[in-house]
């Protein structure tokens, strides 16, 4: 089976334990998760998940399935990289006496369009937001002065479809429970 | 204010609010305060303490499978919760209703490796429907309400408590109200009328129909429906094993149990069927062998209550969401009155071969050492079909659930998904407390006797009622089966020494007997069914033996065998 890139996004109840459960689904296909980023979402009390995993299209759909049948999960969905608008922070730390004696500094910087967040006499920090391709070459180009650190997100994503799907569920869960105690 | 309670006190009325009068349990260290206050509720819940917490995990699957009730157990932390896992991963695979209440230390200690802690959420998590920690007193009405909404909704499952021993002694304020509503799980999806238009006109237009029936018939109590949709369109009707006696055995349409020892009739039909009307099933692998090769000729239609089912096995061409009793009820108007007299004789062919080849030399022998089927058969015979029936887990079980006879819905227990060996025997004590007007039998092994064998302290303390039937072969039968057709009868680890069945049951004061041969069956039977108690036949049956018909694992229909030797399809 091809393997894609899929990026899986899942809409939760803020409740302890559900990193678990999601991962164990991962894990039970023993499908590598590739990036995942954690954080309250527009909705309040509701959280996001942005995963992103190489996979079969088979394999997500069930996947993604079996993720939603969680209890408190309320949505997941999955997407290639062509359905949505997606980004990603990296910071490199590297030693600034290299960093000053490099004659096309400012080029590098205007390039990649990478931000200088802090300078002290020993290092610097370097902030780059982009896809991964994008982080990688930064990293190449930084690598020859002898980066100290380097880290990168996990990827975050919105879709874009003209439709919130998860807007529409919460408001179709208002109607349901309005009519079940009616 | 004076409606301040203690935790357990909170947790006892909470599972009274939720109607429930039987719980199995084992008490310990973590949970002593709430079987302290059990104490004060000995009139209105009936405690029936096991003699391993497995055998409560089984015992409320026989009392929740019999009853439609959900089954409650109690156990504490660590051990206690650890040897509970694998009756709740049987509950999960089999769609099992059931709240699980284990002790956990106290909340400052979490974390530390205290005495009996155990991550219980973190193991349970991946086989139950839902697991959740109560730390504080004040989250037992909300988490308990939750629980049994989840367990018993949708397709049921396992549900874990695990209550921490602080909040089962702080006070909280006493306030209960069921839960009717999560809003990320919604247990009754509305029918969509497009799905049943959809799947009505395939039906109508179908000439060469089949029902495939599970357990979810059985779960959403749609057994009358079912049958009113298969004689409407005159539909042959099978059967997943778990979904046994969702239809009599007697009815014209029944055509059997579908799968691996299932009816040469019901499997060699799915491949001719031009529609598969799968019901509340979810194409297990032991349903279906190679899925590559199964339905050759069907569209498929799926009715679950399970979304993640669908296309899950095999690829539908229409699915209805929604549990079985609705959506068959939605269907009926729009099914048409049918006849599909040819089609349905087509299976009178295939069960006179299998009458001939594989039932009659099992069921009526003249002469060798008893067989597991003929001693089935005569139980059955016995109880004029009105029993109800719970198997361990091999070749007893696959006899059993072939050749009992069912009138009534609900009459089968047994473990189907997981395979579980030892399930039987505290199933069949829960089935007992859980239909206390009927009468069980239970078929078991000499192996899976002897997994759960504890529990006939159970039975020996509350004089429960079941008819135990040993199926004695001195082999891990089914195991052996597979040892002697696929590798080379090297017959590893299955040979069995075992000890003297009645004198164990002697040592329980339990009622039993030795059958050697064919000449004593039809009395030992008798005597075991008239006798107001619990009863054991150990049953001397022949060493080798084996299940027939049987389509090997991951194979096709196609590779049906009709015995060691015999395929029923030419290559």
């Amino acid at each position: 089976m091809e393997q894609t890139l899929y990026t899986i996004t899942v809409f939760t109840e803020n409740r302890v334990g559900l990193l678990n459960q999601i991962s164990i689904i991962f894990t039970r296909r023993k499908i590598n998760i590739e990036s995942l980023s954690v954080s309250p979402s527009s909705i309040k009390g509701v959280h996001k998940f942005t995963i992103t995993a190489y996979t079969d299209l088979d394999t997500i759909q069930k996947l993604t399935k079996q993720i939603e049948k969680r209890i408190d999960v309320l949505r997941a969905y999955f997407y290639t990289d062509d359905e949505i608008v997606y980004q990603e922070i990296a910071l490199f730390k590297v030693p600034t006496e290299k960093l000053l004696a490099e004659k096309n500094l400012e080029a590098i910087i205007r390039r990649n369009n990478a931000r200088i967040l802090e300078i002290t006499p020993t290092y610097t920090v370097v902030e780059k937001t982009g896809h991964s391709d994008e982080t990688e070459a930064l990293f190449n180009e930084f690598n020859v002065y002898g980066i100290s650190q380097f880290v990168r997100s996990g990827r975050v994503a919105v879709t874009k479809s003209d439709i919130e799907y998860v807007s529409d569920f919460i408001h179709e869960q208002r109607l349901r429970k309005a009519h079940i105690n009616e | 204010m004076d409606n301040m309670i203690k935790g357990a006190e909170a947790l006892i009325k909470a599972l009274i609010a939720e109607g429930v009068d039987t719980i199995f349990g084992y008490p310990g260290g973590a949970i002593i305060p709430v079987f302290d206050c059990l104490y004060d509720y000995k009139d209105q819940i009936n405690h029936i303490l096991v003699r391993h917490e497995q055998g409560a995990t089984h015992a409320a699957e026989g009392y929740a499978r019999v009853s439609g009730r959900t089954g409650v157990v109690f156990a504490t932390s660590g051990p206690g919760a650890t040897n509970l896992i694998t009756g709740i991963s049987d509950a999960m695979m089999d769609s099992t209703p059931m709240v699980v209440i284990t002790g956990q230390c106290a909340s400052e200690s979490l974390g530390t490796d205290a005495f009996q802690e155990t991550d219980v959420i973190g193991i349970t998590q991946p086989v139950t429907k839902w697991s959740y920690q109560i730390r504080q007193a004040s989250d037992i009405a909300w988490a308990v309400a939750r629980a049994f909404y989840i367990a018993s909704t949708g397709r049921p499952g396992p549900v874990v408590l695990d209550f921490a021993k602080n909040a089962q002694i702080e006070k909280t304020e006493w306030k209960y109200e069921k839960c009717n509503y999560i809003r990320s799980y919604n247990p009754y999806p509305k029918l969509n009328p497009d799905d049943i238009a959809t799947v009505a006109a395939m039906i109508n237009a179908a000439e060469r129909p089949m029902i495939a029936a599970g357990q979810g018939v059985a779960i959403s109590g749609a057994e009358a429906q079912l049958i009113e949709l298969a004689e409407k369109a005159d539909i042959p009707v099978t059967n997943t094993l778990l979904g046994l006696s969702t239809i009599p055995s007697s009815h014209p349409l029944n055509k059997g149990m579908l799968g691996m020892h299932g009816n040469i009739g019901a499997n060699h039909h799915t491949l001719d069927c031009d529609l598969f009307i799968a019901i509340g099933m979810r194409f297990d692998d032991r349903v279906t062998g190679d899925t590559k090769s199964y339905l050759p000729k069907a569209k498929v239609v799926h009715i679950d209550i399970d979304e993640s089912e669908f296309d899950k096995n095999i690829t539908t061409d229409a699915h209805i969401h929604g549990d079985a009793k609705t959506a068959i009820e939605a269907l009926l108007p729009l099914v048409n009155e049918a006849k599909h007299s040819e089609w349905i004789a087509s299976f009178n062919q295939c069960d006179e071969v299998e009458r001939e080849k594989v039932i009659n030399p099992e069921l009526f022998p003249s002469d060798g050492l008893l067989k597991m089927g003929e001693v089935v058969n005569r139980v059955a015979e016995a109880t004029n079909g009105d029993a109800i029936l719970v198997t361990d887990v091999g070749q007893n079980q696959m006899f059993a659930s072939r050749y009992f006879k069912y009138s009534k819905p609900r009459s089968i227990v047994t473990s189907g998904g997981l395979g579980t060996m030892g399930f039987g025997l505290p199933a069949a004590i829960g089935a007992a407390f859980g239909a206390p007007d009927r009468t069980v039998c239970f078929f078991t092994g000499d192996g899976g006797i002897q997994m759960t064998i504890e529990e006939l302290g159970v039975i020996l303390q509350y004089g429960v009622k079941v008819k135990i039937i040993i199926l004695n072969n001195n082999y891990l039968g089914m195991v052996r089966q597979w040892q002697e057709l696929f590798f080379n009868e090297r017959y590893s680890q299955t040979p069995m020494v075992n000890p003297d069945f009645v004198a164990i049951a002697k040592a329980y004061g339990i009622a039993a007997e030795d059958v050697e041969n064919r000449s004593q069956l039809n009395d030992a039977i008798k005597r075991m069914l008239n006798h107001n108690g619990s009863y054991i036949l150990n049953v001397n049956i022949e060493p080798n033996g084996l299940v027939f018909p049987m389509i090997p694992a991951g194979k096709s229909v196609k590779a049906l065998m009709l015995d060691a030797n015999t395929k029923y399809y030419a290559d």
